[in-house]
């Protein structure tokens, strides 16, 4: 009984490891092909049929460069930052419902790497602790760019996690419990939040942009002001997993954005799949859902980034503490009422 | 097994957190002082208590600790320079300290009755349902007068960075 429970769990782990790797390879490609797309053009083609193993050639480049450790007395910590970086990136997606549950050898397996009452407030922990890769990064790169570009991300990352889970409270108000599996089942059939939080939505959805570090909120890699921003001293693999853990993230927001708003794994008529067509099918179809949802969500951030130019400084903060903050509190006063007035 | 993690956990604790005070440059003191954090918060994943290590985690390492590495990077206090504090101090200091330890052991010796009250009563005081009925019906008053204080400091600091302004 243990051990299987252990092979189990470790299955899905890897296979969540997996996925997200690959997400986040492939994430780059597209990228690259949306932002040629909304500028008319081609973008890569060369590597592969239509540009399909360009990450890796990418991937390949950027292990064969020269590894190179600029003059700082602090060699330990320049090379933690991007290890900060990407396995804080990884490990939110252990409490991700990914599925509801399948019917394999004779037992139920659940969809989900571990089930834990305070999922939401594990991911809100992971993000904030999320800023020490970039700061101690940006810090330990000895470079007077790269220390302001770890300052800007760690004040953008604090201030806007504040409107985050002030958004966050008016969805747990409703739901009534931090699981994430318990919020993904709530939304069963087209009973999905978006339609009574649109405006904590709105919020989350922003807030989740400054959290990434995508544009318009990527002060922290300006390229005018502060050359590369964080990773101007790293080469090699180096700087590649920082641009992987931001990709890693925005997979990963991605997601807690589709299971938190979206339905997670529910699509209209489960039910009905789920007796005509067994708990298999309808769950692999739920899982299928899920991707499709994710996928919607990094064309977004792809759309948004290539669309949207970036904010100034103070732009960022009046709009973090001023706009989204007292919008949120607005936000959970309303929620509060009307769940007052409904009982 | 939990005995040994009790210990590899507290090697942590301690090493990290004397590491704090002895470190000289500022920066490592305070990534130190992290680590420390965390393993305080594993601590509390020992003792079941998963909300209040979560919390502690956001609260401590993620609010916390970066406003604290943001100002020893902001005002570039990296220089090692540190003079050597008075004697003086230093003795003032842990006469403090000892007389706050000795409050909070009395406290928490005071606490032992209630806990065992909580122990005997067999609910599940690792979820967060009971948690917030306990802190909201038992322990309300004490609860509220908690945030009007974070308020009273909020509103002080905000005063203080005010008049600093008007002066320059």
């Amino acid at each position: 009984m243990e051990s299987t429970i252990i092979i189990e769990k470790s299955v899905i782990i890897i296979a969540v490891f997996a996925l997200t790797m690959l997400m986040a390879m492939y994430s780059t490609l597209a990228e690259r092909k949306i932002a040629a797309w909304l500028q008319d053009r081609v973008g890569p083609n060369r590597a592969g049929k239509g540009g399909i193993l360009q990450p890796l050639a990418d991937g390949l480049k950027l292990f064969s460069k020269e590894e190179f450790l600029p003059n700082t007395p602090n060699k330990f910590l320049f090379v933690i930052g991007p290890a900060i970086s990407m396995s804080m990136a990884l490990i939110t997606s252990a409490v991700i419902p990914w599925g509801d549950k399948l019917h394999l050898f004779g037992r139920d397996i659940i969809l989900q790497a571990t089930d834990i009452d305070v999922a939401m407030l594990f991911i809100f922990g992971v993000l904030s602790v999320s800023v020490y890769g970039i700061m101690i990064g940006g810090w330990a790169s000895n470079n007077k760019f790269s220390l302001m570009s770890a300052m800007r991300a760690g004040s953008q990352m604090i201030s806007y996690e504040v409107a985050m889970g002030l958004a966050i409270i008016a969805l747990v108000m409703m739901s009534g419990t931090l699981s994430l599996r318990e919020i993904a089942a709530q939304q069963s059939g087209m009973n999905w939040n978006i339609f009574y939080q649109p405006l904590g939505f709105l919020i989350f959805l922003v807030c989740s942009f400054a959290e990434t570090n995508r544009t318009p909120f990527d002060l922290a890699e300006c390229e005018a002001e502060l050359i590369g921003g964080y990773h101007t001293e790293y080469s090699s693999m180096k700087m590649g997993f920082y641009l992987f853990a931001e990709y890693a993230s925005m997979f990963i927001s991605s997601t807690i954005l589709a299971v938190l708003y979206f339905g997670a794994y529910n699509y209209p008529g489960m039910d009905w799949a789920v007796e005509n067509w067994g708990v298999n099918i309808a769950n692999v179809i739920g899982m299928v859902v899920l991707f499709a949802k994710i996928c919607f969500f990094i064309f977004f951030y792809m759309w948004i980034r290539w669309t949207i130019p970036r904010f100034r400084y103070d732009q960022l903060m009046n709009l973090g503490w001023k706009m989204l903050i007292p919008l949120a509190i607005v936000n959970i006063v309303i929620t509060g009422a009307v769940i007052l007035l409904f009982q | 097994m939990i005995e040994v993690l009790f210990y590899i956990l507290s090697t942590i604790t301690l090493g990290t957190a004397l590491l704090t005070i002895f470190s000289r440059n500022p920066i490592h003191s305070a990534i130190y002082l992290v680590i420390c954090f965390f393993s305080i918060a594993g601590h509390y994943l020992l003792l079941n208590a998963q909300f209040l290590a979560i919390v502690h985690v956001i609260v401590y390492s993620g609010a916390i600790m970066i406003l604290m590495l943001f100002t020893i990077m902001l005002m570039n206090l990296n220089k090692e320079h540190e003079k050597h504090k008075p004697k003086l101090i230093i003795i003032a200091a842990t006469i403090a300290f000892c007389l706050v330890a000795l409050v909070l052991l009395a406290a928490l010796l005071k606490t032992k009755p209630v806990v065992e009250s909580y122990y005997n009563s067999g609910t599940d005081f690792q979820s967060i349902k009971v948690l917030g009925q306990v802190l909201l019906n038992e322990y309300m008053v004490p609860f509220e007068f908690a945030s009007v204080l974070l308020l009273v400091a909020m509103i002080g600091a905000v005063l203080i960075s005010k008049k600093e302004k008007q002066k320059a």
